[in-house]
């Protein structure tokens, strides 16, 4: 029998970057707001300190910092003729579990969308024809445009304080930054991290070729830094232990290090840690949410209402929980019908190791410390002849060489294990690194989250069902990416490199990326979207989801800019139209 | 107003007229009286010390440990019984003025009335008045845990006979407005000198070392403030001590342990006004010689080299390879007056158990170095409490492993 | 808080091998797994996890998948057995973080791990399985009494899963060694490997350090600090 507890103005589920961005914009604007977060409280002191935070072991190896499957996980297939079976241990994405999310672990690669990427089909079709699009591939435009992201991606960047070189502002292309993005207000709020010796040979490779590499945009602060909220940051010292890591010297952007402290200070703000929401409940019209239930760390159970629902939880979490509250009419890739669920999608992901001559000192680095272009990404080169949708960057990262898991592979022909490999460790461990490429996954009838048959979670809940698997068009477009990372590979002089094209079935293991899209999509049709352009849920009006659920197809950048964008632009929608008139913003 | 109901009820009582028991030329307890005694309370900083750890505020039981036994804080909320909601005004003034309680008996100078001394009797009344519109909280005062005889109160006598100077502030009519203000202020409520000056074997400040930094109890040294240029303010300006007192923290130093309480209970509050002239006093203690020593202590160059290898293995991620920390975010080490006090014992703690800056709406960011104590034995602590305290131009007295374990064990002992 | 336990009846569809495990983990097996018996000691160091002979089968094997060489010490001199021993007595060995609810079904190579084995009890039964592979091939001798040659022979089978062993698959068992073996050799020493930095030293990697702000610009120099770990430079210090 659930607790009912005092009401709130606003709920928010989970208390990681979506939560820390709506409840800052939400107190400012005079609500009562509630964060409940299923871990535990976290700092940089003691949680991430120096003195016990790089081990490799501990956090990378045995993921320290991440969610426990034990207590939730999904299960998972290639397609629909297959059993689904559960991610037993984590292996192809490391979702958080505490405050801070999994923005206290990520490497703070930090983009913006393409302005084509949110037209994808209007704009592919106009260029290129209907029937350039596959059948089964569910793309849809996003329902808001990079122009109206503009000043939203713009407060997250100088919320974050992100060090990198700007490349169109006002229009204006701008020598050293990327002459692709779509262009910005003004520059970033810090220069760039200093260069690591890869990134500086990549450069020049690239340029050689005719290219225009400049450095990507980092979460990891060039500089001391104090940012809107009033909240100084530190300088990043390039300690290599930065993804699955989290930062203990306050140089890394996430909540604890942007928002928190000015947040926690704030009377009309509470959160509750060690709570797991279960269910979002609706009223007997199905159309209006009146709060959230949630689990205790006892196992007791409490109904929290509230006048507002705001879904934060890591992607699929959000999935997860519509279904389980009945929130839009569940996905059936069978007859194409529904919306929760539909449009998973993932990133497609490949790599060349490159075997130099010199010292390269891999174990200097920081999670954003890169060089990399963009011809190849979105629709900046013409899809026409090569007949596939979608594109990435290409990029050398230095974020670090830690000894267990970034070794750079073995030239071609070494053996996997004995005096060979130990040889082979011992005279490139120095001298390697890796081209990687960074590419879109789009949607598909057959990429979809719903919930198992069979297997449950701790509460007794049905797991999330995960079917997903690469395309023709995506291992095409990635063969591609690769053949060209190859070619600035080879620029850079080595004495050998290893191509890994991206080949087989997708695998919940080994690791790829943690950049899971979709399932709420927005969009501008509620017959294809969980939510409208202001993330706010098509049927019941008083639930906004945040995070990249929303996506309706992934581009080929890293999700978290976009997640920040998306969120004050939606915290924006809440503050100046909603709250004055609550109700559908959108009218179906 | 329920105050004032109260004195009337009192005085009624006691068959006092209510125009004896409020002087005239008052206005009686109006709100620009309260909130003048508020920020008098901020600048007393009564809160450290009469609010217990996770206790009500106000309510007193925080235990005052000194070198005599432990002293437990007093109830100053207005309740009737266990707090000084009785208390008349000439009562309250008498304790703040004279050091003597309601019942006539003496208060030890653990509250601070050799400061207190000083301050006005209007201000004393604002200052009750703004503790008379505390939430009252019915707490008994827990009894002092002192040895005999000091548990007789009546031994204080001979103490202010000996130590005790009573009297309001005065003026010195050669120096400025704001410098009498930062004096009224430093040597009256602030009481700077409780921390900072050092104690002669009967608790009381030793004459001719007024500021020179002190003994603040719990392995903390109060450093100096008068303008030493190696261990005391004699580098710094007068923004950059507004800045600190204001913020917690300046380009020079980042207030840690008690001072950051400081910081966090009382100076935030404070007006830029009142932290300038607080500024301009200090700034004016003259030039004296280094009470460290000038010349390089004779620092064993192998403990030294030790020295270098745990830092550069353990600090540079903050304090940076030169030792300058990190402009507004890591205090330098190089060049820092707090370092290089006198006395090793806080620079000791910081490094066994970490510290934590106040968070202050100037500085929200609260930065926090993580505790060393599990990491380094009291060898590896004291090489590398003597290599930044004599690095980079640095000069300090030495600690040792034996110094270093009395500071560890006192922590762990506190609990801290 | 989890529901799962080991008494679940659900099998494994592993065939021939089904009967083998039932009999393993019933509720004797739980009391002899992790249990530390007094016996247990090598080299005057009690085993946490290992029985003598299991322990002797993991150093040798990983003194096969990295061998003391003219490049340093292997993985038996860097205490990588001892490494897999603790680990295997902990959380990770009683995949603690695990979801470890059934049914258990075999599924496709991407759908990952699908043994009902925790990390410890596939050791348990893929030594036993591997010994007594070795016992009906070479004339009685456990793996650790071949010679260097049929011990590397062995191992590339069991790699590729040439070999069909009871109660555990042979490439399963065989990748979690060799990922566990490269553990126990590049972590922080006090975790039990990496002994003197073994594997650090091998490689040129200097430990956690947390500032290069001056060293990564200067472009192809060799860093120089002496090798550090989360516990000094001193090596063989443990935590706690």
């Amino acid at each position: 029998m659930a607790t009912k507890l005092k009401s709130v103005d606003a709920v928010l589920v989970g208390f990681g970057w979506t939560a820390s961005i709506l409840a800052k914009e939400l107190t400012d604007a005079g609500l009562q707001v509630l964060a409940i977060e299923r871990g535990k409280f976290r700092d940089t002191v003691p949680d991430f300190a120096t003195t016990h935070i790089q081990d490799e072991l501990k956090y990378a190896v045995r993921h320290g910092l991440f969610e426990e499957p034990a207590r939730e996980t999904l299960t998972f297939r290639n397609s629909l003729d297959q059993e689904a079976l559960p991610m037993r241990h984590l292996g192809s994405f490391n979702p958080a579990s505490g405050v801070g999310g999994a923005g206290i672990h990520w490497n703070g690669q930090n983009w913006r969308f393409l302005p084509t990427d949110f037209k994808i089909r209007s704009h592919t079709e106009a260029r290129y024809g209907k029937n350039f699009i596959p059948a089964d591939m569910t793309i849809q435009d996003w329902g808001v445009t990079y122009d109206d992201l503009e000043p939203y991606y713009d407060k997250f960047e100088y919320l974050c304080g992100i060090s990198g070189q700007a490349g169109n502002v006002q229009g204006k292309i701008q020598p050293g930054g990327n002459p692709f993005e779509g262009p910005r207000a003004r520059a970033y709020p810090l220069p760039p991290l200093k260069r690591s010796y890869a990134t500086v040979l990549f450069d020049k490779a690239a340029k050689d070729l005719g290219l225009k590499p400049f450095p990507c945009a980092a979460a990891n602060t060039s500089q001391p830094y104090k940012n809107p909220y009033g909240v100084q940051m530190g300088q990043c010292t390039y300690c290599g232990f930065c993804e699955w890591f989290a930062c203990g010297n306050y140089s890394k952007s996430s909540p604890q290090t942007t928002i928190l402290p000015a947040l926690l200070p704030k009377d009309n703000f509470s959160y509750r840690t060690l709570c797991d929401v279960t269910r979002v409940n609706l009223d007997s019209t199905g159309k209006r949410a009146t709060g959230v239930t949630y689990v205790d760390v006892q196992g007791r159970e409490f109904e929290q209402p509230a006048d507002l629902v705001v879904l934060c939880a890591f992607a699929q979490h959000n999935v997860h929980l519509l279904l389980l509250s009945g929130i839009g009419k569940p996905y059936d890739p069978r007859t194409n019908q529904g919306v929760t669920g539909r449009n998973y999608a993932y990133q497609i992901t490949s790599s060349v190791n490159v075997f130099l001559k010199e010292n390269m000192n891999p174990f200097m680095g920081a999670g954003a410390l890169g060089q990399a272009v963009d011809e190849f990404n979105g629709d900046n080169f013409d899809h026409g002849p090569l007949g596939f949708i979608g594109g990435g960057y290409i990029a050398l990262w230095t974020t670090g060489g830690r000894p267990i898991l970034q070794q750079h592979g073995a030239p071609k022909g070494t053996a996997k294990w004995g005096g060979g490999w130990k040889k082979s460790m011992h005279e490139n461990y120095l001298k390697s690194v890796s081209v990687a490429t960074h590419g879109s996954v789009m949607s598909y009838r057959g990429s979809y989250l719903d919930l198992d048959p069979t297997y449950r979670d701790v509460y007794g809940n049905p797991l999330l069902r995960l079917t997903f698997d690469f395309h023709d068009n995506e291992y095409k477009m990635s063969k591609f990416e690769t053949d060209k990372a190859a070619l600035i590979a080879k620029a850079m002089n080595p004495q050998s490199i290893k191509i890994n094209y991206r080949e087989g079935h997708y695998s919940i293991l080994p690791y790829e990326t943690t950049h899971n899209t979709g399932g709420a999509a927005m969009g501008a049709d509620p017959k294809t979207s969980v939510v409208n352009r202001y993330l706010q849920s098509w049927d019941v009006s008083n639930v906004f989801v945040m995070g990249s659920s929303v996506f309706p197809q992934n581009p080929g950048y890293n999700p978290t800019g976009t997640v920040g964008a998306l969120a004050y632009w939606a915290a924006d929608a809440i503050k100046t139209k909603y709250l004055k008139n609550p109700g559908p913003l959108v009218q179906a | 107003m329920h105050a004032l109901k109260l004195a009337c009820g009192l005085a009624g009582l006691l068959g006092l007229s209510i125009a004896n028991a409020i002087p005239a030329g008052a206005q009686g307890t109006t709100y620009t009286t309260i909130e003048r005694g508020r920020d008098l309370v901020n600048a007393g900083d009564c809160a450290s010390c009469h609010t217990d750890e996770g206790g009500k505020p106000y309510a007193g039981g925080l235990a005052v440990p000194t070198p005599f036994g432990t002293i437990y804080s007093t109830n100053i909320t207005p309740d009737p019984a266990t707090g000084i909601g009785k208390w008349s005004e000439q009562e309250f003034y008498r304790a703040m003025h004279d050091g003597i309680r309601r019942d006539g008996k003496h208060l030890y100078p653990a509250f601070p009335y050799p400061w207190f001394t000083k301050v006005s009797r209007e201000d004393v009344r604002a200052i009750k008045a703004f503790l008379d519109t505390l939430t009252p909280v019915r707490q008994e005062n827990k009894p002092t845990e002192l040895s005999w005889p000091l548990n007789v109160r009546e031994v204080m006598t001979g103490w202010n006979e000996l130590y005790f100077h009573e009297g309001a502030f005065k003026a010195d009519p050669k120096k400025s407005e704001q410098w009498n203000r930062g004096a009224y202020l430093v040597e009256g409520l602030g009481h700077c000198g409780a921390c900072h000056t050092a104690t002669n074997v009967l608790g009381a400040s030793k004459t001719g070392e007024k500021l020179k930094g002190g003994d603040f109890g719990e392995h903390w040294y109060a450093p100096s403030l008068t303008s030493g240029l190696r261990d005391g303010l004699g580098q710094w300006s007068s923004a950059e001590i507004v800045e600190y007192l204001k913020t917690g923290a300046n380009a020079k130093s980042a207030a840690a342990g008690p001072m950051a309480e400081v910081v966090k209970n009382s100076t935030q509050y404070l007006s830029d006004a009142d932290l300038n002239a607080v500024a301009a006093y200090l700034k004016d203690s003259p030039v004296e010689k280094d009470k460290a020593t000038t010349k390089p202590a004779a620092v064993d160059k192998q403990a030294l080299s030790r020295g270098e290898a745990l830092y550069f293995d353990n600090c540079t991620g903050c304090h940076m390879e030169n030792g300058e920390g990190l402009a507004h975010a890591f205090p330098p080490l190089k060049g820092s007056s707090a370092v290089q006090a006198e006395n090793s014992d806080t620079v000791v703690h910081v490094v066994l158990a970490g510290a934590k800056m106040a968070a202050t709406p100037g500085k929200l960011a609260g930065f926090a170095m993580p505790a060393f104590d599990w990491k380094l034995n009291d060898t590896e602590v004291a090489d590398l409490v003597n290599y930044i305290r004599n690095a980079w131009g640095n000069h300090a007295p030495l600690t040792s492993a034996d110094a270093v374990s009395k500071v560890r064990k006192g922590i762990e002992h506190a609990g801290g | 808080m989890s529901k799962n336990t080991r008494r679940d009846i659900l099998r494994t569809t592993a065939g021939a091998g089904s009967v083998a495990i039932a009999s393993w983990f019933g509720p004797q097996a739980r009391a002899a797994e992790g249990d530390s018996v007094a016996a247990h000691s090598v080299a005057g160091r009690t085993l946490s996890y290992f029985t003598v002979p299991e322990f002797a089968f993991i150093e040798t094997a990983v003194s096969r998948l990295i061998p003391a060489d003219e490049l340093g010490p292997g993985a038996k001199e860097a205490g990588v057995a001892f490494f897999i021993d603790e680990q295997l007595a902990g959380p990770f060995g009683r995949a603690e973080t695990w979801y470890m609810q059934g049914p258990w079904k075999e599924g496709t190579p991407e759908q990952g791990y699908q043994l009902k084995l925790t990390p410890a009890q596939l050791y348990r039964v893929g030594i036993q399985g591997i010994d007594d592979y070795c016992r009906r091939m070479f004339n009685k001798k456990t793996f650790a009494e071949l010679d260097a040659g049929d011990q590397d022979k062995l191992l590339h089978s069991l790699e590729k899963g040439e070999i069909e062993l009871v109660g555990a698959p042979a490439k399963e068992f065989f990748a979690m060694l060799w990922q566990n073996t490269n553990e126990g050799f590049f972590a922080d020493p006090i975790y039990g490997g990496n002994r003197d930095f073994a594997g650090w030293k091998l490689i040129g990697f200097p430990g956690p350090r947390y500032n290069y702000v001056n060293e990564i610009e200067q472009y192809g120099k060799p860093y120089t600090l002496p090798t550090v770990g989360l516990m000094g430079r001193n090596a063989s210090t443990r935590r706690g």
